[in-house]
């Protein structure tokens, strides 16, 4: 290629363009520190918050997952909403509300003088709108994809297009006056109020929905769609925050709803942004680039405990994780074996080294948060000789060989290193009498398949998080109906956890829940042994934010306080 | 040239045809589906088998990709699993974000590759030389995101000098018809804006820049070295022309050449650093979501994704070809 150029005519600037990067180097030094900093106004002020993505969009009632109602929630309210910190409902955009006697209708009393962002009022017509919304969708708003928590409350739809759905639980909503309305449903069902605390119950303004096309949506590829601009553009609901502008893939800005009709955001503004990246979060935070963020790390949390400008805070605990024992698989269909198993894992040990003093040991499957905890439950502390004469009590030669599974490739909340736990618990178990055979498969697609389907050998490490605050979500889930993963058939179970599901008097839900997990932990289908609490991370002078354990919090209470 | 040029444009379709199987078998060929991905715990095999024949992937292999290509022929790169997005509509919100990040690690290897490479050649064997064969060394050996994540420390939390994170200041207000931020803000004469921009940009380009600069470099001094012992420059020198002009008319001009042939094959290479890159700096361009979309195995976002940029990589290269032409005017296409 070397070639001679006649006219070569080449601007020489190569070796002088060291000069324009001095140049710039000197005036980011001279220009002082990066663009973002940390806002220390005592009142007002903007709060940036980083999520791990963005929403998939923001209608509430038709998304699933947890960034999209990290922002729904500060847009709109429902009938009822949690207490912050808890898992039990407050008043919302109802002020109270009675049960009927059968347990199939319910009176919602609705606050007055309460309007919409777009300012239309909210009464007794827009709430039955909303009902009545969600009950007749049709075509791609019945997948799954479209209306994931509608179906997990509420079954089915006024007409059904597939035969997958199961009968609906709403019947109807009637205004009786301007600010009542009765919700009768089909069934009786204690987990409907609980549930009416989820962003997915929102209420949301008729004449938005209309005006911007919240009703319009397609299946593409199999997956919902909205083609209106209410998701993207237009939400409307009656919160104290309402949104002003959605960059997609870069920020979401919701400014204070002026004309709230309760105690106003302290906020001015509250920027969302998503930082998928674990590290690039908690850079983020010390650069000053963003106030706080969701989904700390467990190894990360050390050091930011060690940055005096920073603080950490726990969200309550909210999931359990768990050794499933299968007794589809002989020996452990006999109790003594399943109760061997328990004294013979030690529980206190791994939540003390693998859980980074960032879980309590578990009692039984529920977290405490949630009504039905009971601390009356039998219990199964480290016990190797225990564990050896149960073994043998039930006519076992030692040791007895157990399959023991665990996920590879993944962290789950409540596991944070599936094989650290595996490890310990296999030497725990060995010293009590089982011989364990270690078996793996990757999270995706295999293990979790093979723990639903009972292929995952006689003991596997696995979890759950929770959806809202009812113990249906938690015990009802796992033992209301057989299942191949835990491979029994106990009735008496069975049938507490339905009479739980259906019972609607508050107090004796809690009794009939406490009486099921004390039988759970009898029985001993499988053995909990984690609650985890996941943290979040903040600048210290962001004051006010108290963390949900649901995983969606709110804004408005939060201020700048100063250091 | 232009038959040249048209048999370039024509050669395209089979090598987009080869690509799309290829990435449409590739991300199949990944273990897992949309399904697991997204369900987690709750992955029953009733609810695995409902999304599968939902999306499709209970058809047979043959079946999928037909109709893959039939709705690619009519423009439809598809809806996202994961956000249910279209595809199109991102790729067009995001490439220039990727576009502007490349362009600045580029330049930044350029600026600073060729002046060095030029003074290694000229202090052959010297210190200067040794130092910038370690510095080359350094600069293609270190992987990416450690070297980012080493950058952020040092200029983001400890000097609080650049930003950490994204393109522009979070609180910014500023308007983005093209989302090229810089072309944006050179046209609303935001200059505020621009440095802000330029300010978020720096990092991210030295650390995506950090592999090509060693690269431009090196091939910068090599062919330095090969163009000074030319007998045109010993002509030149004869002539009684000055060194600084015989280096910048006769050495330099011919010593480029090479160095625009990298720039085409840097091209590929900085879209994939950027997967890297835009991660570690949450910045909203193509990488970032595509690793994100092999986590949710999101077989739309990484067909429709990963086809865009492998034709951007053919334009880029075909580009560069094109200009050879203007560098070296010798050089004719038939």
């Amino acid at each position: 290629m070397g070639v001679a150029l006649k006219g070569a005519n080449v601007r020489g600037k190569g070796v002088m363009l060291g000069l324009p990067l001095c140049a710039f180097v000197l005036a980011l030094v001279l220009g002082g520190s990066a663009g973002a900093t940390v806002n220390r106004a005592a009142a007002g002020g903007t709060l940036v918050f980083a999520g791990a993505a963005d929403p998939t969009y923001l209608d509430p009632a038709l998304v699933s997952d947890g960034e999209s109602f990290r922002v729904t929630e500060q847009i709109f309210e429902g009938l009822v909403q949690i207490r912050p910190g808890t898992t039990s409902i407050r008043p919302a955009l109802a002020t109270r509300w009675t049960t009927g006697r059968d347990g199939k209708s319910y009176t919602f009393f609705l606050r007055k003088r309460v309007k919409f962002q777009d300012g239309t009022k909210f009464n007794a017509k827009a709430a039955c709108w909303n009902f009545n919304r969600w009950y007749n969708f049709t075509g791609p708003f019945q997948d799954a994809s479209a209306t994931y928590y509608y179906q997990a409350i509420f079954g089915g739809f006024h007409h059904n297009e597939s035969n997958s759905l199961s009968p609906a639980l709403f019947r109807s909503c009637t205004a009786a006056g301007q600010y009542k309305i009765v919700v009768r449903l089909t069934r009786r069902n204690g987990p409907f109020l609980p549930a009416m605390s989820l962003s997915a119950f929102a209420m949301q303004s008729p004449t938005a929905i209309q005006k911007y096309g919240g009703n319009q949506g397609e299946l593409r590829s199999g997956t919902f769609y909205p083609t209106g601009s209410y998701a993207f553009s237009h939400p409307t609901g009656t919160g104290p925050f309402r949104l002003q502008s959605w960059t997609v893939g870069q920020r979401i800005v919701l400014v204070r709803n002026t004309s709230y009709w309760g105690k106003k955001a302290k906020l001015d503004r509250v920027i969302i942004q998503p930082i998928s990246n674990n590290e690039a979060r908690l850079q983020a935070l010390k650069s000053g680039a963003i106030n706080g963020y969701d989904l700390v790390a467990p190894q990360d949390i050390g050091s930011i405990r060690g940055d005096q400008k920073l603080k950490t805070l726990d969200r309550p605990p909210f999931n359990v994780a768990y050794v499933t024992i299968n007794q589809a698989h002989a020996p452990f269909d006999k109790l003594a074996v399943r109760q061997a198993v328990a004294y013979g894992l030690d529980r206190a040990s791994v939540v003390r080294s693998f859980y980074f003093g960032r879980a309590v040991v578990a009692k039984e499957f529920l977290p405490p948060q949630i009504f039905g905890w009971t601390n009356k439950v039998p219990k199964y502390p480290y016990n190797p000789t225990k564990a050896k004469q149960l073994l043998q009590s039930a006519g076992l030669t030692l040791p007895v060989k157990v399959d023991f599974w665990y996920p590879t490739g993944v962290s789950r909340p409540y596991m944070p290193n599936p094989a650290l736990n595996f490890q310990a618990f296999s030497d725990s178990l060995e010293k009590s009498g089982f011989k364990v055979v270690p078996h793996t498969a990757p999270w995706r697609p295999d293990y979790v398949k093979d723990v639903n389907q009972g292929t995952a050998g006689d003991l596997n490490l696995i979890g759950w998080t929770g959806d809202y605050g009812d113990p249906d979500n938690f015990v009802g889930v796992f033992f209301g109906n057989y299942s191949a993963q835990f491979g029994f058939h106990n009735n008496a179970i069975f049938n507490i956890l339905k009479r739980g599901q259906e019972e609607v008097n508050f107090k004796k839900r809690i009794a009939l829940y406490k009486k099921a997990n004390v039988m759970i932990m009898k029985y001993l289908p499988a053995v909990p042994y984690a609650h985890s609490k996941p943290a979040l991370a903040f600048q210290r002078s962001v004051k006010g934010y108290v963390p949900n354990p649901t995983g969606t919090d709110f804004f408005f209470p939060v201020y700048f306080g100063g250091q | 040239m232009l038959r040249y040029f048209v048999r370039r444009l024509l050669l395209l379709i089979p090598i987009l045809i080869g690509v799309s199987i290829l990435i449409f078998f590739w991300v199949r060929a990944l273990p897992g589906s949309p399904a697991e991905s997204l369900l987690g715990e709750r992955a029953t095999p009733q609810l695995v088998e409902h999304y599968r024949h939902l999306y499709g992937f209970d058809r047979p292999i043959y079946v999928q990709y037909w109709k893959y290509v039939q709705t690619l022929l009519h423009g439809d790169l598809g809806v996202s699993v994961a956000d249910h997005r279209h595809v199109a509509t991102e790729i067009r919100d995001r490439f220039p974000a990727t576009v502007e990040l490349a362009m600045a690690a580029m330049l930044f290897a350029m600026v600073v590759g060729v002046p060095l490479g030029f003074f290694a050649a000229k202090r052959y064997g010297g210190a200067f030389d040794q130092g910038s064969l370690v510095i080359s060394l350094i600069g293609i050996s270190v992987p990416i995101f450690v070297l980012a994540v080493l950058l952020k420390w040092v200029f983001s939390i400890h000097w609080h000098l650049l930003p950490s994170v994204g393109r522009i200041d979070i609180r910014s207000t500023a308007e983005h018809p093209t989302n090229f931020y810089i072309l944006d803000a050179i046209i609303t004469r935001d200059w505020s804006t621009l440095w802000d921009v330029i300010k978020h940009l720096v990092l991210p380009a030295i650390a995506l820049g950090s592999i090509p600069l060693a690269v431009v470099m090196r091939i910068t001094r090599a062919s330095v070295l090969d163009v000074q012992n030319e007998d045109y420059v010993r002509t030149a020198r004869a002539k009684g022309l000055k060194p600084s002009v015989v280096d910048r008319r006769h050495v330099m001009r011919n010593a480029l050449l090479p160095v625009t042939t990298i720039i085409g094959l840097q091209a590929g290479l900085l879209l994939s650093g950027a997967v890297l890159t835009e991660t570690v700096f949450a910045w909203p361009g193509m990488g970032s979501w595509l690793r994100d979309a092999i986590f949710n195995r999101d077989y739309p976002v990484l067909q429709g994704g990963i086809l865009f940029l492998a034709l951007v990589f053919v334009i880029v290269n075909l580009i560069v070809d094109l200009s050879y032409a203007l560098i070296n005017p010798r050089i004719r296409y038939s």
